[in-house]
């Protein structure tokens, strides 16, 4: 990797939605395989750990814990559907199916698909988001109407999620090299961003240092917020956040990419 | 109008494993007019795949200036592809689509509507023989059919220019000249075509012109006619010696006849090119101990072989 070039300015032709509106169409190919895991999934975390393991629990920030947990799950199901689809999906795009060897031969640049596989990893994340967030409604987990704008954040975030997942696709030399960013970053994001637990004063300030470079952690605190009806400015600062993490890792993991592709 | 290409001392730079440089293409220059079926020729790793990629804007070059069908691929790369075709030498078929809808969302590319993308897709399917596999998988196509259906995937934007990168390899000898049909009838209508083959006579038979390539330099250039004509003459005799006694060039040469001839020996067979053969072949049976000897028309393969060598590349 070159580095001043991560920072080259991108040169889109206005034709990612149709790089996106390919995967879109792969997805609705197999939508009866791809709507299970989102539908299935929350409904397990929030019996065996919302309500199982909730019941030892007295209520977090307020609220009961299956509550407190409802709003994480939605957050974290952006996280794995943006990072998978921009992880093994994207290599397995790039590298065995070399789709984008494909796609790059017509007006559609490198750039744009790049842009394009995050426009439908963030879609990706709505849809699965959305499915979640019907279920914990199912469950009576809802309590504003507010957390449906938990869905354009899921939307932002799932930038910042995707481009790292593009950023190993960049330098991946095999699909075992996901391991590093599952184990380094996705897993401790997923445990540590104060989905499971509240992140109180008690915990170490580094720990909160860590905690807060994680995109989850704010996405997460937004969508709680949202769902007890609240918009603070402290909220509002971890949208900003979300918003220029994910533009800065969005801009690194294309150059990444073209540095990769483009000999 | 302006030629289909015109490349002036393109080269492409590539690091080996070991950080070495070396070039794949080799300071090419080059002229293409428009309409013309133009052939690229050489052995495995002489830059032809690297030099299509260069043209079609894939890869920036190293060095040297390009300009193809008048847009310089450096800055008006979209412009560009949206009037070239491609056919790589590696199907990059889109596995999650079946064979219709690779073509379909293949013309979404191109921003074709809708109704025209599946009119297209329908009339290439036709066209290449594939109807009645347009609802099959990907994976479930045989290789001749993946290259055509290829083929048709680079005919979807109607370009003015192919790139067709080895279209035949890999086809039996039905799918092979249903695919020069095809690529006369693209000429025919006026369309500029670069073809990269190995098959010699699909060379001779199609190409207008070509070039002979080898470690990235072009070696030579002409119309197929010319090149036998200039570098091997009309004929060729082949002379298969009982081991061990295989004369030298210099005995061969000294039969009658043969004094201009061009001679070469490989192992324990001699190649005699020349216009008139005949009374060789009949000297050569009086004096020399022969296996066997043939004599037969010069083809492109005698001028490829004797440009490039005999020896495998690596
Ligand atoms: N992406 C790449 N990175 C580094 N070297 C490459 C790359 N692509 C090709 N090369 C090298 O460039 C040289 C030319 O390769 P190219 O594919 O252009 O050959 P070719 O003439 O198409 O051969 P073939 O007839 O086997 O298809 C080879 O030595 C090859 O190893
Ligand atoms: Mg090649």
């Amino acid at each position: 990797m070159t580095f001043p070039l991560l920072f080259r300015r991108p040169r889109f032709s206005g034709h990612s939605h149709l790089v996106a509106w390919r995967n879109a169409d792969v997805y609705f190919l197999a939508w009866k395989t791809d709507f299970l895991p989102p539908l299935l999934e929350p409904i397990l975390w929030l019996v065996a750990i919302g309500y199982g393991l909730g019941t030892f629990i007295e209520d977090v920030e307020g609220v009961p814990y299956a509550e407190f947990l409802a709003p994480a799950l939605l957050t974290l199901t952006a996280l794995n559907a943006s990072f998978f689809e921009c992880s093994y999906g994207s290599f397995v795009r790039m590298y065995w199916q070399k789709t984008y060897d494909a796609i790059i031969a017509t007006p559609v640049a490198l750039d744009d698909v790049i842009l394009g596989e995050l426009l439908w990893a963030a879609t990706k994340s709505v849809i699965n988001a959305a499915i979640v967030l019907g279920v914990i409604a199912a469950f009576g987990l809802v309590h504003s109407w507010l957390i449906l704008l938990a869905l354009p954040v899921v939307f932002v975030a799932a930038f910042a999620f995707g481009a790292v997942g593009i950023l190993t696709t960049s330098q991946a030399p095999n699909i075992d090299a996901f391991n590093y960013p599952m184990y380094l970053y996705v897993t401790p994001m997923w445990f540590l961003s104060g989905t499971f637990f509240p992140l109180t004063d008690e915990l170490p300030p580094a720990f909160h240092f860590l905690a807060y470079t994680f995109p989850l952690t704010h996405a997460t605190r937004i969508a709680r917020g949202l769902n007890q009806g609240l918009i603070t400015d402290d909220l509002l600062n971890s949208f900003l956040w979300l918003v220029l993490v994910g533009l800065v890792l969005t801009l690194l993991s294309i150059n990444a990419m073209r540095q990769r592709l483009i000999k | 109008m302006e030629p289909a290409l015109e490349l002036d001392g393109v080269t492409k730079v590539f690091r080996t494993w070991d950080g070495k440089e070396f070039n794949a293409v080799d300071g090419v220059t080059l002229r293409v007019p428009r309409g013309q079926l133009f052939g690229f020729l050489g052995p495995n790793g002489a830059g032809k795949t690297t030099l299509l990629r260069l043209i079609h804007a894939f890869w920036p070059p190293t060095r040297g200036r390009l300009r193809v069908l008048g847009y310089d691929p450096a800055t008006q790369g979209g412009e560009l592809k949206a009037r070239i075709g491609v056919a790589p030498q590696d199907n990059n078929l889109d596995p999650d689509f079946n064979v219709r809808r690779n073509l379909t969302t293949y013309a979404r590319y191109f921003r074709l509507p809708r109704a025209e993308a599946a009119r297209r897709a329908d009339e290439l399917l036709d066209f290449v023989g594939l109807k009645d596999k347009r609802r099959e998988e990907i994976d479930t196509l045989s290789g001749g059919m993946k290259r055509r259906l290829v083929l048709a995937r680079s005919l979807i934007n109607e370009p003015d220019l192919i790139l067709l990168d080895e279209p035949t390899t890999g086809l039996d000898p039905q799918a092979r000249h249903l695919v020069w049909d095809k690529i006369r009838e693209l000429r025919r209508r006026g369309t500029t075509i670069l073809l990269t083959t190995h098959y010699m006579e699909e060379a001779e038979l199609l190409c207008d012109d070509l070039v002979i390539m080898d470690g990235g330099k072009i070696h030579v250039q002409g119309r197929p006619a010319d090149l036998i004509a200039k570098h091997v003459g009309r004929d060729v005799l082949e002379l298969a010696f009982h081991p061990g006694s295989t004369p030298s060039v210099e005995d061969l040469r000294r039969l009658p006849g043969a004094a201009d001839a061009r001679i070469e020996i490989h192992a324990d067979r001699a190649f005699v090119y020349h216009d008139d053969v005949e009374s060789i072949a009949h000297q050569a049976k009086a004096r020399f101990r022969l296996e066997s000897s043939l004599v037969r028309r010069a083809g492109l393969e005698d001028v490829f072989l004797r440009l490039t060598g005999r020896q495998l590349r690596e």
